[in-house]
């Protein structure tokens, strides 16, 4: 095969990639504050991609215009579900925050499939079909601009996490949880803030991807488990890690599919994530367990 | 022995019908004999029909489709004369599990014919409720051909097993390759690595040599039902540099498919899908101009069979906007089957509507082919494919030239020159 | 002798209501007709699987969502065995459960060799399923993803030997496999390795300290719940006589095996039990409630089915059993 063929293969496996890794990285923020496993992030994702394809079909909206309304309106989500629903369950044993998650997701699954019902709907821009060529390298427009976009949201978000004092009061919750506690930071509303920040992620991620996947009730579950294999292998709680993930990821799939059969790629996915589990439980960028 | 084996599954045949129609008889004539206040009743009285279909869960766009020829069935049936059905609905959630226990359910709660399921693993284990009861079932969609090799006596099926679709789609492309005088020389077959489509990839090797194909083919690529994003797919496809592209797809990878076409400026001489997605109303939504121009090769309806424009009359007074295809066409003519059997049989008794569905002989129906009709092993083995194209956002069919309406256009006009 | 303490510190009133449950469960498929008879089954399967992932979870504290593998490596071994070899199902259980357990041994040892723990033990499970599930959609052997089929026979009698029969034949199998796990399980909690698994699961750091080899624990209690889960998947695919990759390995079987454990008291030995009846029979229910208000909106049963699932959680944190068990004035040995 030429070797443009890999070239174009594997530009295309990184852009993806970023979006994933951005997807990613909300479940790394939640699970590096909170400590709970959001087993309904790929659910929340299709939230944002239907308010997407709803403010597009009926006000013409285009998505990467509606980012950061939808972001907003998903963190106002994430933030009622944190407080109202998932803060009671922060101090219980992971299966029983695994199975309250799985009832959140069976839930979000099901009211979608009522409200627009089950056929695939898309988003249609000006630039949908757009691609651009240099020389033999040709670049899938939208997965450029969200590629670029998903680097921009996880910018803002590490500045946030950086520089601003809410930012460093989270990071204070999640290195010491009594000593939050102790000088006295509402750690209950913080929470609830990283979980809306995670769902925001997620969500800002589910509008970009709105550009690139049609949408049916049922996608969630698939976006899940890539969530997870992505931030394992990065380094669950880690940002860079997040991203780094989702690039090798998406690397990894887009290879393989073009080197071995494409049917089997997620396989090699998961082999990459058991070997980064065995050989660096922590995963990539991720900090050593105290 | 090749001479020998039809006539004496005819023989085989006319020996079922006879016994049915005596059977029928007896039944008439006991009913008349001892009860005659029952036969008006019986004549009143609908025919329950449980009817499975997934319409929640991941194939719930298929299943809800298919619920639409459920639908407008009760208006044709009657105005075709056909006894009422009582259709009793059933979720299967897209589960196993849940299949078999809503049959169980329906059953219980008086079904006495089942129909359904789209799918070949929840089709499969209904069809074995079915049979343990003594309940005919008469599938509406599955392909997948161990369902009728089990020999079951009370499991029907009026949809293509995976070969037959194959041996059609080959049969019809030569048709097509004649008319146009062009054909392709290479193809890569790009399969989803589901049920159906590892099916037609095990059929392709087995038919294929057997209708000496103009083309072959250089590389078989296979993809994750699942798959997200099918960019390297299309990448390795387009690097064989073959001249067509021969897909056996679902509705979402088709459509990825074609926007990778799209953005990796590649235009195929012809794409050949041997399955879902292509023609179907999502496909052509979505895409707009970019949907016209594949050729599908797939269980269709003969546009020229009365029964069809009735019905796809009555799908667009019911769901406007929505055109008639596959889904509708298999799961009303089920409905019919039933309803048919049941006219015929008089009775309501599993035992006698069982028979007369083996005997079942519907010319004025909607697929293609001469009827529908079921051979020992309770498969219709008559059904014809046609040869559909997109075309202007409508669906034509193209071939066989029995059940055509328009010509084929050729070769796909290529991406980048659509306005 | 490991089962001589079985009846220990058992209470009358628990004995009476076992022995209760158990006539009416054996005498069930006299009453039921066939519909509730599959339900039954569903029910049985899933108690059984759930008692079978206890262990693993309940008892010794480790996290698997990844049960599906052992089904379906049971399931798709004896299946295997019986197309092509003609090999009955219970010659096939001596070949699919070592395969099934050694697979948990071999998650177990490069977890815990490794020190891969909690979530990230949980996560190790289900990649290794899901690797099994595409594996499987390209074994040609097992027909890939185009499915697996058995020869189906008429049922007109119940053959015990090659598993072909009628559905209550498939009650009793289960119905008796499940007792037997639950008196396995509790003999197992009854015994020495109980309590270390019990101490493992409590403070894994400090029963190192006390002495208790904890790898070596922690790996029989992933292969004993490996190869009990592998005879589920046998029995499934003679029941279901047809098997998909999509379907047996898929990661909604996994979740779909540890909801009832998990909703009715995990680390108990009746949770199981009642999680399968809780859930599956409101589910079954909410069909029929919604059918019986005229409610036919595909979607809206699996919702309602979520929020009971919510509510069921948010006020029974530790499961049903536990909250059950002292209403009916069982002590808190007997849970």
């Amino acid at each position: 095969m030429p070797f443009d063929v890999y070239l174009n293969v594997a530009v295309g496996g990184l852009l993806t990639g970023l979006v994933y890794g951005l997807m990613a990285l909300g479940l790394s923020v939640i699970f590096g504050v909170v400590r709970v496993v959001n087993f309904a992030h790929g659910e929340v994702m299709t939230i944002a991609m239907y308010l997407a394809i709803v403010l597009f079909s009926a006000l013409h909206l285009d998505p990467l215009i509606m980012l950061v309304p939808i972001a907003a309106v998903l963190f106002c989500f994430g933030y009622a579900l944190q407080a109202g629903i998932i803060n009671p369950f922060i101090t219980r044993a992971e299966h029983m925050q695994f199975l309250l998650l799985v009832a959140i997701a069976i839930i979000i699954i099901n009211v979608l499939l009522i409200l627009f019902g089950p056929d695939a709907q898309s988003v249609q821009t000006s630039y949908s079909y757009d691609s651009f060529q240099i020389g033999k390298l040709i670049v899938d427009a939208t997965k450029l601009y969200a590629a670029g976009a998903a680097l921009a949201v996880a910018l803002a978000l590490y500045g946030f996490f950086q520089f601003t004092t809410i930012g460093t009061a989270i990071r204070a919750c999640a290195d010491n949880y009594t000593g939050a506690l102790v000088v006295g930071l509402d750690v209950k509303h913080l929470y609830a803030l990283t979980f809306g920040l995670g769902t925001a992620c997620v969500g800002a991620a589910g509008v970009m991807l709105v550009l690139i996947v049609d949408v049916t009730p049922s996608l969630g579950p698939a976006y899940t488990l890539l969530a997870f294999v992505i931030v394992i292998t990065g380094g669950l709680g880690s940002m860079p890690g997040a991203l780094l993930g989702g690039v090798l990821i998406g690397l990894t799939e887009a290879m393989a599919g073009l080197i071995f059969t494409p049917s089997a790629k997620s396989m090699f996915a998961f082999a990459i994530l058991v070997l980064v589990l065995l050989f660096r439980p922590q995963g990539i960028m991720g900090k050593k367990a105290a | 022995m090749k001479r020998k084996s039809p006539s004496k599954s005819q023989a085989k045949a006319t020996s079922v019908s006879r016994r049915t129609f005596t059977a029928g008889l007896g039944a008439v004539g006991f009913t008349a004999g001892i009860a005659p206040f029952n036969i008006v009743r019986a004549q009143g009285a609908a025919l329950k029909v449980g009817v499975l279909l997934p319409r929640s869960g991941f194939q719930a766009g298929i299943g809800q489709d298919c619920q639409r020829g459920v639908d407008i069935a009760a208006g044709l049936l009657k105005d075709m004369g056909m006894p009422n059905l009582q259709i009793m609905n059933g979720d299967t959630e897209t589960s196993v599990d849940v299949a078999r226990s809503r049959a169980e359910k329906l059953i219980g709660e008086g079904a006495q014919v089942l129909v359904g399921a789209f799918d070949s693993g929840q089709s499969s284990a209904i069809a074995q409720v079915a049979e343990q009861k003594g309940i005919p079932y008469v599938i509406n969609i599955a392909a997948a051909p161990p369902i009728t090799e089990q020999g079951y006596k009370f499991v029907f099926r009026n949809f293509p097993t995976a070969p037959m679709i194959l041996g059609d789609a080959f049969a019809n492309q030569k048709e097509i390759f004649a008319t146009t005088g062009s054909a392709p020389k290479t193809a890569v077959f790009l399969h989803v690595n589901d049920t159906f489509g590892t099916a037609m990839k095990g059929g392709i090797g087995a038919v294929m040599p057997k209708f000496d194909m103009p083309y072959k083919i250089v590389e078989t690529i296979a993809y994750d039902p699942a798959a997200r994003d099918l960019s390297v797919e299309i990448s390795k496809a387009k690097a064989t540099g073959a001249e067509a592209m021969i897909v056996v797809s679902r509705l979402n990878d088709a459509i990825l498919l074609t926007r990778e076409l799209v953005k990796q400026r590649w235009s195929p001489m012809a794409i050949l899908s041997m399955g879902p997605g292509w023609y179907e109303d999502q496909y052509i939504k979505t895409l707009g101009k970019l949907s016209d121009g594949p050729l599908s090769f797939v269980p269709w309806y003969d546009p020229n069979k009365p029964l069809s424009k009735t019905l796809e009359a009555a799908l667009a007074k019911a769901h406007p906007g929505v055109s008639l295809n596959t889904n509708h066409v298999y799961t009303f003519e089920a409905l019919l089957v039933a309803a048919d059997a049941f006219k015929r049989a008089g009775s309501t008794d599993p035992k006698a509507l069982a028979d007369a569905i083996r005997a079942t002989n519907i010319t004025n129906n909607v697929s293609p082919g001469p009827g529908i009709m079921f051979n020992a092993k309770g498969q219709n083995d008559k059904l014809k494919l046609s040869a559909i194209q997109n075309r202007g956002g409508k669906l034509v069919t193209v071939a066989p030239k029995v059940a055509a309406n328009a010509k084929v256009e050729w070769p796909l006009k290529p991406y980048d020159k659509r306005a | 002798m490991m089962f001589s303490r079985l009846f220990e510190n058992v209470s009358p009133r628990a004995l009476v209501l076992m022995a209760a449950l158990l006539i009416v469960l054996f005498g069930a498929p006299f009453l039921a007709n066939d519909y509730l008879l599959t339900v039954l089954i569903l029910i049985l399967y899933f108690a059984y699987i759930g008692q079978a992932w206890n262990i693993m979870m309940g008892f010794a504290g480790q996290l698997s969502l990844g049960h599906a593998l052992y089904v379906g490596l049971g399931a798709y071994t004896a299946a295997a065995l019986y197309v092509h070899f003609g090999i009955g199902p219970w010659i096939g259980l001596l070949v699919a459960v070592p395969i099934a357990a050694l697979a948990g041994a071999f998650i177990g040892y490069l977890a815990f060799r490794f020190k891969v723990g909690g979530v990230y033990f949980a996560i190790l499970t289900i990649a290794v399923a899901e690797f099994a599930r595409v594996g499987f959609d390209h074994l040609a052997w097992t027909k890939g993803s185009s499915g697996l089929f058995l020869p189906v026979a008429q049922f007109t009698s119940n053959d015990l030997w090659l598993l072909r029969g009628q559905p209550v034949m498939f009650y009793y199998i289960l119905l008796v496999a499940t007792v037997l796990a639950f008196v396995f399980c509790r003999a197992l909690l009854q015994s020495r390795i109980g309590y270390f698994w019990l101490a493992i699961r409590e403070d894994e750091e400090a029963a190192r300290s006390a002495g208790i080899n904890t790898f070596r624990y922690k790996m029989i209690a992933v292969t004993i719940s490996a190869a009990m889960t592998s005879f589920a998947g046998v029995i499934y695919a003679f029941y279901y006589n047809n098997l998909f990759p999509e379907q047996v390995f898929h990661i909604s079987r996994s979740i779909e095996i540890i909801l009832g454990p998990i909703v009715g008291g995990v680390g108990t030995l009746f949770g199981p039990i009642i999680g399968a009846f809780l859930l599956t029979g409101m589910s079954e229910t909410l069909i029929a409630a919604l059918h019986a208000v005229g409610l036919d909106i595909p979607g809206a049963k699996q919702v309602f089915y979520g929020i009971c699932l919510l509510l069921v959680i948010m006020a029974m944190p530790d499961g049903i059993w536990p909250w059950l068990a002292r209403r009916i004035g069982l002590s808190e040995r007997e849970k």
